[in-house]
């Protein structure tokens, strides 16, 4: 077991590292960057010249775009992770670590809140299709199911605005905070969060009512449960003491693979909404090649995307000890 | 009838020529699980009749049911599924066949007196010396006359021949017409989903199949290089690349399949994960061991007699990545990473709706788009799933 997760760990280490250069040499590549994305209108009218736009990107470690250039950049920003140091971002002046950390905890906050409720909801509902498979509601949260999955993100915010914010009225447009609200007030926060949370959870809350369904179906076929039944158990004992159990082994491991979501944020969600958390930070920094930044983020993401696949096969082996390590 | 004897006596033929010569072919054939289903008729009396004449038809007795139909059978059983396929053909009719009924093109703005009276009201306030305090409202009325836009639904315009025509659900900000721009965005959709999900597939099946087959070094590589896509975000990787092509100068129109083909790129990773697994299991069968005695050559053995037994999985994975692949499209398209602002394209109309005018008043610009998107989607889903279900052999007949 030990052998296995050093083995596995190792591997992502490796992989990770090709990911970052590859994300690297990607950023490297383009024919634009940060200084002429931001000073090519002063060059244009004059108000800068072409030496100081070259001494500019020398400032900024990004002047030498030959392979050699690149790959000496690569090394300092590496050397410089490795030391936990993920250089200033061009575009906020900050330690990138500092960035990350400001705005990483509203997008993971709404996506926490999310992500409970959708479990709330979820799990009982596809329990219930499961009871009453090809039944009314089996039917019809099969249905919404697959409209959730179906509706574009941006699509449904919007519609969610205009009927909520715009027709209704009940909720604000944007933003996480009204102009006169001082200081921190959570009453207006959750007010807030309501639509951007709804959002999310109306587009994931199907996959994970499937997937409950499906676990419930299978378990209900084992003959444990015929045996629950026959011995004259209650059908609701039978489903939620016997079923249920079994059913939350798989969901469980599920739980560890979404870390990713809950801290990477939402690019587009946050962008519709105005709310300043990592994905719109990451969004605003893509746009202008703000390298330091942009590494920062992806590593960040691809280091937990690692850590959730990890942890949810790890999760898996220790609740179901039917799995073993194959070679 | 007539035509299903013909049939059922082909299918014989066949069968009794692969029992006497194609000797490699039997072996495939069987190990490829269900073939051909024979589903015996019972009770019924021609069984005697056939003791007495033996050999001359089987298929007096015997209903001989191609796995095809037997999946199709099972298909158009689910009512979800047979929902999803109307939906998918509503879809195709509307977006490949509309244009020939309409006479408006997609790039055309009319140009002819605005319908509509654009009203902007501001207001200021001003105390004067006596410490009153007044408040002045002031509107500007605006009514473009060269340029007919936000036009409300079932409006006439003036197309460029100098002929009415119906503006079904009115004119964009531009001076588009909705209706017209829904076939084409619709149109732009499912050919690009078709051609990346198609050729990711490709790719998937061919890497997938390469690394199940020869394992080792290979499927070591190869299924890195699945873990590094992986890890890479891929909406971040194309916002990069959407801003290479933005600044390398490149024709807009040429950059949507660009775009594209990074997209393809990024998706294979699935297929290969899905193929490389069933033959992983699929290598050990008995059929393959047949496959070494006759010595063919490995690529007949994997793309003859190992991929042919992932199809079912495949058309299912496609399916579904088809509706996977129309929602990313229209994600880039929103984001003004997809076709270029003439080309019409269902993300780029939703994103209208980032005006709060828009979002709030010409709900006609970025409603139905966003409706055909989730049209097309679900039609996907549903039909995938019904395959999956339908393709499934274990499910009962």
């Amino acid at each position: 077991m030990v052998k296995y997760i050093i083995k596995r760990v190792l591997y992502s280490i490796l992989i990770l590292l090709l990911v970052s250069v590859l994300l690297y040499l990607i950023m490297r590549i383009m024919p634009s960057d940060y200084v002429e994305k931001t000073l090519l209108d002063k060059l244009n009218t004059g108000v800068i010249t072409e030496a100081d736009m070259l001494h500019q990107k020398e400032l900024y470690g990004i002047a030498d775009s030959s392979f050699l250039g690149i790959m000496k950049g690569y090394w300092s920003w590496f050397t410089g992770a490795l030391r936990g140091e993920l250089g200033m971002s061009f575009k906020f002046q900050q330690p990138v670590g500092e960035v990350i950390a400001d705005h990483m905890w509203i997008s993971f906050g709404i996506a926490m809140a999310a992500f409970v409720f959708q479990f709330i909801i979820a799990i009982p509902l596809g329990i219930k299709a499961a009871t009453n498979q090809y039944g009314a509601v089996d039917y019809a949260t099969s249905i919404l199911a697959m409209i959730g999955i179906s509706l574009p993100s941006f699509f449904l915010a919007y519609l969610l605005l205009r009927v909520f914010s715009v027709e209704l009225g009940w909720l604000p447009l944007q933003g996480i905070k009204e102009g006169d609200v001082n200081g921190f007030d959570f009453g207006d926060l959750i007010w807030h969060m309501i639509l951007p949370m709804a959002t999310i959870i109306i587009g994931s809350i199907g996959g994970l009512m499937r997937h409950t369904r499906t676990n419930t179906l299978e378990v209900l076929n084992q003959d444990y449960v015929r045996t629950a039944r026959a011995k004259g158990l209650s059908e609701r004992k039978v489903v939620y003491k016997h079923v249920f159990r079994n059913t939350m082994v798989p969901i469980v491991t599920m739980t560890a693979g979404i870390i990713p979501g809950l801290f990477g944020g939402m690019m587009i969600l946050e962008d519709v909404f105005a709310i300043d958390g990592i994905g719109r930070i990451a969004y605003q920094a893509l746009q202008v090649c703000d390298i330091p930044l942009v590494m920062g983020y992806n590593m960040f993401i691809a280091i937990l995307s690692v850590l959730g696949t990890l942890l949810s096969d790890l999760t898996y082996m220790l609740v179901d000890p039917r799995i073993k390590i194959s070679k | 009838m007539e035509d299903n004897k013909k049939e059922i006596i082909n299918n014989a033929a066949n069968t009794e020529d692969v029992i006497t010569s194609n000797m490699d072919e039997t072996a495939v054939q069987s190990g490829a699980g269900e073939a051909v289903a024979v589903a015996v008729a019972a009770g019924e009396a021609k069984a005697e009749k056939k003791a007495e004449n033996k050999g001359e038809f089987i298929s007096d007795n015997v209903r001989i049911v191609s796995p095809m139909k037997l999946v199709l059978k099972r298909f158009f059983r689910s009512r979800l599924s047979v929902v999803g396929l109307v939906m998918f053909l509503a879809v195709v009719v509307f977006s490949f066949l509309g244009p020939v009924f309409i006479s408006w093109e997609e790039d055309e703005i009319d140009r002819s007196q605005s319908q509509r009276t654009f009203y902007e009201f501001s207001y200021y306030t001003e105390i004067d010396e006596n410490g009153n305090e007044f408040s002045y409202y002031t509107s500007s009325i605006n009514r473009p006359d060269n340029l007919n836009i936000h036009a409300q639904a079932f409006t006439y315009g003036v197309n460029k021949y100098g002929k009415k025509a119906l503006h079904v659900f009115g004119t964009d900000g531009t001076g588009y017409d909705i209706f017209v721009r829904l076939m084409y965005g619709g149109r732009l959709s499912l050919m690009l989903s078709f051609l990346v999900v198609l050729v990711y597939t490709l790719i998937g099946v061919i890497m997938g199949g390469l690394a199940g087959y020869f394992g080792g070094w290979v499927d070591m590589i190869i299924m890195r290089l699945v873990d590094i896509l992986n890890c890479l975000p891929s909406l971040p990787i194309m916002l990069i690349i959407g801003a290479f092509f933005d600044n390398s100068g490149m024709d807009e129109g040429i950059r949507v399949y660009f775009m594209m083909g990074v997209l393809t790129l990024m998706s294979w990773s699935g297929t290969t994960r899905l193929v490389r697994g069933q033959i992983l299991s699929l290598r050990e069968q008995e059929y393959m061991v047949a496959t070494d005695a006759l010595g063919f050559s490995p690529w007949r053995k994997i793309f003859k007699h190992l991929v042919p037994n992932v199809m079912p999985q495949l058309i299912v994975s496609m399916t579904l990545g088809l509706g996977g692949t129309i929602l990313t499209e229209a994600s880039l398209s929103f984001l003004n990473l997809g076709a270029p602002g003439t080309v019409a394209s269902l993300g780029r109309m939703v994103n209208a709706a980032k005006e709060p005018t828009v979002l709030a008043n010409y709900v006609l610009d970025w409603l139905p788009a966003g409706v055909i998107i989730i049209l097309a989607v679900v039609a996907f889903n549903f039909i995938g799933d019904g395959l999956r279900d339908a393709l499934d052999p274990r499910m009962k007949r």
